[in-house]
């Protein structure tokens, strides 16, 4: 309990150095990103919404600590000023409309590449020397070696432009609305298969093999001695008494993970034009919408801290030797 | 490493796989070297756009007109620098902020480490995209960007294992004889983790590698020079992939993985150097073979006569 209490004030801490990263930022950098803005605005900005852009940078004549301050009033109200590519929505709203997708594609992905990951480790570990240990792994690091968003260029361009057997972007069709029915949900399953493909297959390798690793020590463990000696069918060493040892590091590799996932969908959702975060993220820096960038970058973070603590939580409960007060 | 053969030549030298790799990433490399006095200029406008490869223009042109060979040839250059540049960088800074870390302990060691646990959990891609947007693009500003990205990877791994290697009688020796922290930590520490510092090279230049051409995907880099990312930036620009022109990305993500692999590969040999419980599973394994026995999971009973 102590030492979940101690990552959540790690947590926190890690989220004030990006809230504060993001207020020094633009203060460090050469040139001004608001003035860059007025100029690019002029004529065209109300003076309510300039007030606003400055309110967003918090570049009002107060003294620094006292626009720190401010600005960190601001995020902790959810204001995180208004965007300026799709003015005058805040960007909080803004960011609303693509989590959910971006949410959706990372997150299977890192499941589906960890489940079936692992169970490709645990076969390759069990069948040592057999096909799925000799073909796959060698394989599957040639398709690591390919950086995520071009494997998903090549997926869209065979399957989806020259087979059409997938839409070629977007996350689900135009001439339908967003509804909870089985015609939407399928349209939207259709739409997120090729991205989720693309990442799931860049990322399975390395869950693979680090399954395939652990598994193999596991194997060589009086514990599974003792399983094997005490009769048990194989199924059940395999999965009740090694896989389960085996598995804990990659559970604490999972968060991580789905930081890195979070990042390579940025580049995938480029790719598909899917509206999530990434997609938003590379729309506000071209056209500089610095709020919105900064906003973006604030909620992915939080989104994988978020993803650490559950996993800390998770593998408090896996794990009997983490779980007493250390 | 002071022997006439170092460690690591003949194991490169019996080891297939890392020949494989170090043959690999020298051709990348010399094709860096010379490629770009090789080809025409890469930014030429030679013929009509988004024509397929011909014998003309053997990998065809882009949405632009420019011949798609040699900007795969004249972008080496440039995403091998930054790649190893980066990865020499990371893998230095990582590398003293770590073994100061565990050589001083104490208050040092927890504020270090709390540094680099929280930039580790900082999503790293969309950090940098934001540091990127507000610098000047080019490739000096990726290659900051990487290293203030990547660092902090490094420096908790050599943290540990200079953690461990703090605890050994030669440190202590040092300590007591009285050589100040700075000597300890460049003359006892690094060139005990020189194994681990190669490894985490080769790692780091896969990564930036990969993140550069990321970075420049994005058009955070200087979209008006040739490199692998910017690249694939102006093929999915001049939209590529939706007019059927393969020929603008395939050659780029096939570098990228080849210069990928190789790296990978050498790594593999690497590790094996130093980790000697690879390197003698291994041997066993390959006496099972050459002894007409199935390597299995129980160790099996051999008459070693």
């Amino acid at each position: 309990m102590r030492r979940l209490l101690g990552r959540l004030g790690f947590y926190a801490l890690a989220c004030w150095a990006a809230l504060t990263l993001n207020f020094f930022l633009p203060r460090l950098m050469p040139g001004d990103p608001a003035t860059a803005l007025f100029a690019r605005f002029r004529g065209r900005l109300s003076p309510e919404a300039m007030g606003a852009l400055r309110q967003a940078f918090g570049l009002t004549d107060a003294s620094l600590p006292a626009q720190y301050l401010t600005y960190l009033a601001h995020v902790a109200r959810g204001d995180l000023g208004l965007s300026v590519a799709y003015y005058p929505s805040p960007v909080s709203q803004v960011i609303a409309g693509g989590l959910g997708w971006t949410l959706l594609l990372a997150g299977t992905a890192v499941l589906v590449s960890f489940t079936l990951g692992s169970l490709l480790g645990i076969a390759a570990a069990w069948w040592r020397g057999g096909w799925v240990d000799t073909l796959l792994p060698p394989l599957l690091a040639l398709l690591g070696a390919f950086p995520y968003f071009w494997l998903a260029m090549v997926l869209l361009y065979l399957l989806g432009f020259r087979l059409g057997l997938f839409p070629l972007g977007h996350a689900y069709g135009d001439d339908l609305t967003p509804a909870w029915s089985l015609a939407f949900l399928a349209d939207v399953g259709r739409h997120a298969a090729l991205p989720l493909a693309s990442l799931v297959l860049s990322t399975v390798g390395g869950w693979m093999l680090g399954m395939r690793n652990a598994m193999i020590t596991v194997l060589g463990s009086d514990q599974v001695a003792l399983a094997r000696a005490k009769g048990l069918s194989p199924a059940r060493v395999a999965l009740g008494y090694a896989a389960r040892t085996a598995l804990l590091p990659g559970v604490t590799g999972f968060g991580m993970a789905f930081g890195f996932v979070v990042g390579g969908s940025l580049l995938t959702e480029v790719v598909f034009s899917y509206p999530g975060q990434g997609y938003l993220l590379v729309q506000a820096v071209r056209n500089q919408d610095y709020p919105l960038m900064q906003g973006i970058f604030l909620v992915i973070t939080l989104a994988v801290l978020g993803a650490n603590w559950l996993v800390d939580l998770a593998t408090a409960w896996l794990d009997p030797r983490t779980r007493g007060a250390r | 490493m002071a022997g006439a053969t170092p460690a690591w030549w003949s194991a490169l030298r019996r080891d297939r796989k890392a020949a494989a790799g170090a043959a690999l990433l020298g051709a990348f490399v010399v094709l860096g070297l010379v490629g770009p006095w090789l080809v025409a200029s890469p930014d030429a406008l030679v013929g009509i756009p988004l024509q397929p490869p011909s014998w003309s223009h053997w990998l065809g042109t882009t949405g632009q007109g420019q011949d798609v060979l040699a900007q795969t040839v004249a972008g080496t250059r440039v995403s091998l620098l930054v790649g190893f540049g980066v990865g020499a960088t990371v893998v230095l800074l990582g590398a003293l902020l770590g073994v100061t870390a565990a050589y001083f302990g104490g208050w040092v060691d927890g504020l270090l480490s709390l540094l680099f646990n929280v930039f580790l959990v900082l999503p790293g891609l969309p950090l940098a995209i934001v540091i990127a947007a507000y610098l000047p693009a080019g490739p000096g500003t990726v290659a900051f960007v990487l290293v203030v990205t990547g660092w902090a990877w490094n420096a908790r791994v050599l943290r540990a294992e200079a953690l461990s290697l703090r605890q050994r009688d030669f440190v202590a020796a040092a300590v007591v004889s009285g050589e100040g922290p700075g000597r300890i930590i460049t003359r006892e520490l690094l060139p005990n983790l020189t194994s681990l510092l190669v490894a985490q090279f080769i790692g780091s230049t896969v990564y930036a590698i990969g993140a550069q051409v990321g970075l420049e995907f994005l058009g955070l880099g200087d979209v008006s020079a040739a490199t692998w990312g910017t690249n694939l930036y102006w093929a999915t620009n001049d939209s590529a992939l939706l007019t059927g022109a393969w020929w603008t990305f395939v050659p780029t993500g096939v570098c990228l993985a080849l210069v990928g692999s190789s790296l990978v590969m050498l790594n593999a040999a690497f590790d094996e150097l130093a980790n000697p419980r690879l390197r003698a599973d291994r041997a066993w394994r390959a006496w099972l073979l050459g002894h007409g026995l199935a390597p299995t999971r129980s160790t099996p009973v051999v008459d070693r006569g």
